[in-house]
């Protein structure tokens, strides 16, 4: 546990400085009713001082570059370095949003390859970058959609259908944008339940949000089905496209009948997640939903790349400017840097990976749907519990001390004790066996030395932290008195 | 370039291992007609060496402000960013990590979120704050939501001062049904108070004002402010963070809301993000806030520690009854903002807003010597407009000569100073539009 940067202050031993003012410095000319009165406690540190903190802290983090992260739903893959040198260019650094588009016609033309790859990779026709994350990419599609309904004056679509299995960001975006959620069972397969579907979809529902594969690892089987039976009331299919990797170069889901997606940039194609953000959620649409996307739209002309803002039918803007473009640029190079060839390997096997382990792993963790999966799977902790009293959590907790990220807990919420793993496919086999050969010694401690993963983590920085005392009284700034 | 590390040979055997033949079978789930019968139309992939030649040529079809002075902002300044930014935020423990939700392998991510909420409450005089938001944008558009929520009204009242962009996001976050927009208008490029009190009623869920407005301009808010609590409806502020070492906090105004572009603090343009929204409010609408928020707590042993926490608030948990969706927020960015308010620290940021300032009244007068008119007479700190009589055509010559002009407004062109630019820029701006309008 590192002192706080407001406990290491050492008042005037900060040395930022200008350069000499080589204009006259008058009084300011504000009148003072509008400047600040009170002070600012900032940090007051030498340069080292800083850095050292800041190294210090790194230390307390895990990274992918730490270790297997094996975090499903959440494509924890490598992130190649080249595409971190490729973003600090000053051609896209510094760049200003404003400039006229003469002046950033590289910009735009990378965007605008970039939006054509991601509707070749998803059977797609168009493409916004705006939305600056997966959730936001929903929002965005969700108006997409919302505005569709309007526009045909069909006023009485106020649902949006919902599997059990999904993330939380699907009922919770269309909750907030003002539509009322219809929770779609799972069928004892883990699929979509086809008649509870049929029996919830009317003309009343805007459509369903659907992930594929679901959260389960599980392809949907009946997908074509299942768009038929939204179709065919009238209802749009929306893809959140947080499983992407499972498919991509395989098949697409434009094809499959979605007529509205979601991809995850720092997911499926490799940009960071930087401890939490910044992602990047663009949304494709078929032709039909074309004039509903955000504006600026970017457009190709004889002479050059240029943001139409002309665009009647949009839903508006959803981001200050054009969404997460550094993030952007590194997705462009990662599919640049695979190509065709290398985007389908890439998803073969991330696959291959996630049924080898779960191969691996069934003999000492109950997996509730043990056949083929997609790129991630879940399995429990259910046996340790009912047997040792040993949960998920313990478990999840215990892989810290053998210097793993833990995976997914506790989702989806279909599934008791649910660890959902999710290998990606940058990682060895060499890798995987280690790991493999730590889940089983775990599940052995959990037999025979329970309290070996009751008790853990054993050699962090902080031992399990007392959640509940945090939001009780919740302190969220530091505070000197 | 791949980036897969399997041998051959580790293929055959593991899908041996999972009692397969082919990596093709593993997609035997999948129906038939839905599989793609050719690869997609990508290219070849590229090598490392092909991709540096690759990228470099297209980045250097841009124009940047490495290489033309700036006077744009409106939304996005390009202010100076220390060198050990760049070395710091290189830590891949930071940025390839994931969002911290496993406590005791993030104390690092979770303390600089910690030490970033303590530090935007201190910008904003405001008592708490989330670990960030997409953009300046959207964080208001969340302010918006909040302010209905806490209120249980829908109108809000947007400033026509407020950044155009800014009311375009509110206004499509309002296809939810659940907010009303209406404009309160300006009034020499500031705030018509006698209208927007008019305008306030027991409808009002918030005002929003932007300060210093999208003008640069600043707005006298004490009467708006009574106005608005006088209805128990809200002041959501808009703010500039580094404008905030000079001027009044929306604390010290009586806001209940403050959010912003934390841009300004050490992130790069990069063509518009990305970028981070900060958001704080008062204590008493902690559980309204939106995102994600780290608390102090204590580990088994009653250590010190920090967890991410009022989780019930979040999407996750909550579902179909959250009050927002979001999840991935902007948090390196919000690193980076917090690594450089330390780098400057207190003493930097005030010697900053205060250059911005005098760079920006020394452009005032050298406009005005030149014969050139402020399209507003109002107090401003480091942005403001001057009539042209064709916009677009002086910043079209500007750039012939090796300048990035202004933000084109109808009959005026909208200049930033920011730290960055010398006097001999600044003279050398002043003297082209000068020519340039006469032409």
């Amino acid at each position: 546990m590192s002192k706080l940067l407001f406990e290491k202050n050492v008042p005037g031993s900060n040395a930022f400085s200008l350069p000499p003012c080589d204009v006259p410095e008058q009084d300011i000319a504000i009148p003072a009713k509008f400047l600040r009165q009170t002070e600012m406690a900032l940090p007051e540190l030498s340069e080292v001082e800083v850095v050292r903190h800041y190294m210090a802290l790194s230390h307390q983090a895990y990274g992918v570059d730490d270790g297997l992260y094996p975090l499903g739903s959440c494509t924890m893959k490598y992130n190649p370095k080249i595409n971190e040198w490729a973003v600090r260019l000053p051609g896209w650094s510094c760049l200003h949003p404003l400039q006229a588009p003469e002046t950033v016609q590289g910009a735009l033309e990378l965007m605008y390859e970039t939006e054509r790859m991601l509707c070749e990779i998803g059977g797609m026709d168009a493409f916004t970058l705006q939305p600056a994350a997966g959730a936001h990419g929903e929002m965005t599609g969700v108006m997409i959609i919302k505005a569709y309904h309007q526009h045909r004056k069909d006023e009485r679509r106020k649902k949006i259908l919902v599997p059990d299995s999904a993330h939380g960001t699907n009922p919770a975006t269309a909750h907030v944008m003002g539509y009322q959620v219809v929770e779609v069972k799972s069928n004892h397969r883990g699929l979509v339940d086809l008649d509870d579907l049929q029996a919830k979809m009317n003309d009343e529902v805007a459509g369903l949000m659907l992930t594929n594969p679901n959260t389960l690892g599980l392809f949907e089987e009946d997908i074509e089905d299942i768009a038929r039976i939204v179709h065919e009331d009238g209802g749009l299919l929306y893809y959140d496209g947080a499983n992407l990797n499972a498919i991509m170069g395989v098949a697409r889901p434009g094809d499959m009948g979605f007529d509205v997606v979601h991809y995850n940039l720092h997911k499926t194609f490799s940009t960071p997640h930087g401890g939490g953000g910044p992602g990047s959620g663009p949304v494709g649409v078929k032709s039909f939903l074309s004039d509903f996307l955000p504006q600026p739209v970017l457009i190709k002309e004889k002479d050059g790349y240029r943001l139409d803002e002309d665009r009647p039918l949009a839903i508006g803007k959803i981001h200050s400017f054009y969404g997460n473009f550094a993030v952007v640029v590194k997705a462009y190079a990662y599919i640049k840097a695979l190509g065709s060839a290398g985007i389908r390997e890439a998803c073969q096997y991330a696959v291959l990976n996630a049924n080898y382990l779960r191969c691996k792993l069934k003999d000492y963790y109950e997996i509730p749907y043990d056949r083929l999966c997609k790129h991630e799977f879940v399995a429990t902790g259910r046996w340790q519990m009912e047997d040792n009293g040993v949960s998920t959590l313990d478990i999840a907790k215990r892989l810290i001390d053998f210097g793993y990220h833990p995976p997914t807990v506790y989702f989806p919420l279909i599934i008791k004790e649910a660890m959902m793993l999710e290998p990606t496919e940058t990682e060895s086999k060499q890798r995987l066996d280690d790991f493999i050969a730590v889940m089983q010694e775990i599940a052995r401690e959990a037999r025979e030395e329970p309290r070996q993963v009751l008790e853990a983590p054993h050699n962090t920085p902080v031992l399990r932290v007392d959640e509940v005392q945090a939001a009780r009284n919740p302190v969220v700034r530091y505070d000197k008195s | 370039m791949r980036f897969t590390p399997h041998s051959q040979a580790e293929i055959t055997s593991m899908l041996q291992d999972i009692g397969l033949n082919s990596l093709d079978e593993l997609f035997s789930d999948i129906p038939e007609p839905l599989k793609l019968k050719k690869e997609l139309n990508l290219g070849q992939g590229m090598s490392e060496m092909s991709l540096r030649r690759h990228m470099t040529d297209l980045s250097s079809k841009n124009i940047h402000t490495g290489q033309y002075p700036c006077f744009l902002g409106a939304g996005a300044y390009d202010h100076y960013i220390p060198a050990a930014m760049e070395e710091l935020l290189s830590r891949s423990e930071f940025y390839t990590a994931y969002t911290p939700y496993q406590a005791e392998i993030s104390q690092g991510i979770l303390q600089s979120i910690f030490e970033y909420q303590t530090m935007i409450c201190e910008l904003t005089g405001m008592e708490v704050s989330n670990a960030s938001l997409y953009d300046g944008a959207t964080a208001l558009a969340e302010a918006c939501k909040m302010a209905c929520e806490a209120t249980r009204r829908n109108q809000i009242i947007l400033s026509a001062t407020l950044h155009p962009s800014y009311q375009a996001v509110v206004k499509t976050y309002a296809m939810s049904g659940k907010m009303d927009i209406i404009i309160a208008p300006e009034h020499d490029g500031v705030l018509d108070l006698e209208q927007i009190l008019a305008m306030i009623n027991k409808q009002t869920a918030a005002v929003v004002v932007q300060q210093p407005n999208f003008y640069g301009l600043i707005e006298e808010l004490e009467a708006l402010e009574k106005a608005v609590h006088a209805v128990n409806g809200m002041l959501i502020m808009s703010v500039n963070p580094v404008s905030l070492a000079l001027l009044r906090s929306p604390g010290e105004w009586g806001a209940d809301i403050a959010v912003g572009e934390g841009q300004p603090l050490g992130n790069p343009l990069n063509f518009g993000g990305p970028y981070l929204g900060f958001m704080a409010c008062m204590k008493k609408n902690i559980r309204r806030l939106p995102g994600r928020i780290v608390g102090q707590s204590v580990d088994t042993n009653g250590k010190r520690a920090f967890v991410l926490t009022l989780q019930a608030r979040e999407q996750h948990i909550r579902r179909e009854r959250a009050n927002s969706n979001v999840c991935s927020n902007q948090a390196l960015n919000a690193l980076a903002a917090s690594m450089y308010l330390s780098l400057v620290g207190k003493k930097g940021l005030k010697d900053i807003a205060l250059r911005c300032h005098h760079l920006a009244c020394y452009a005032r007068d050298a406009f005005s010597r030149q014969g050139i008119q402020l399209k507003h007479e109002q107090p401003f700190f480091m942005e403001f407009a001057v009539k042209v009589a064709d916009p677009p055509q002086v910043n079209r010559k500007l750039l012939e000569e090796g300048i990035i002009g202004g933000y084109e407004l109808e009959d005026a062109l909208l200049f930033a100073f920011t730290e960055k630019r010398s006097r001999s820029e600044i003279d050398q701006l002043v003297t082209s539009v000068g020519r340039i309008n006469n032409e």
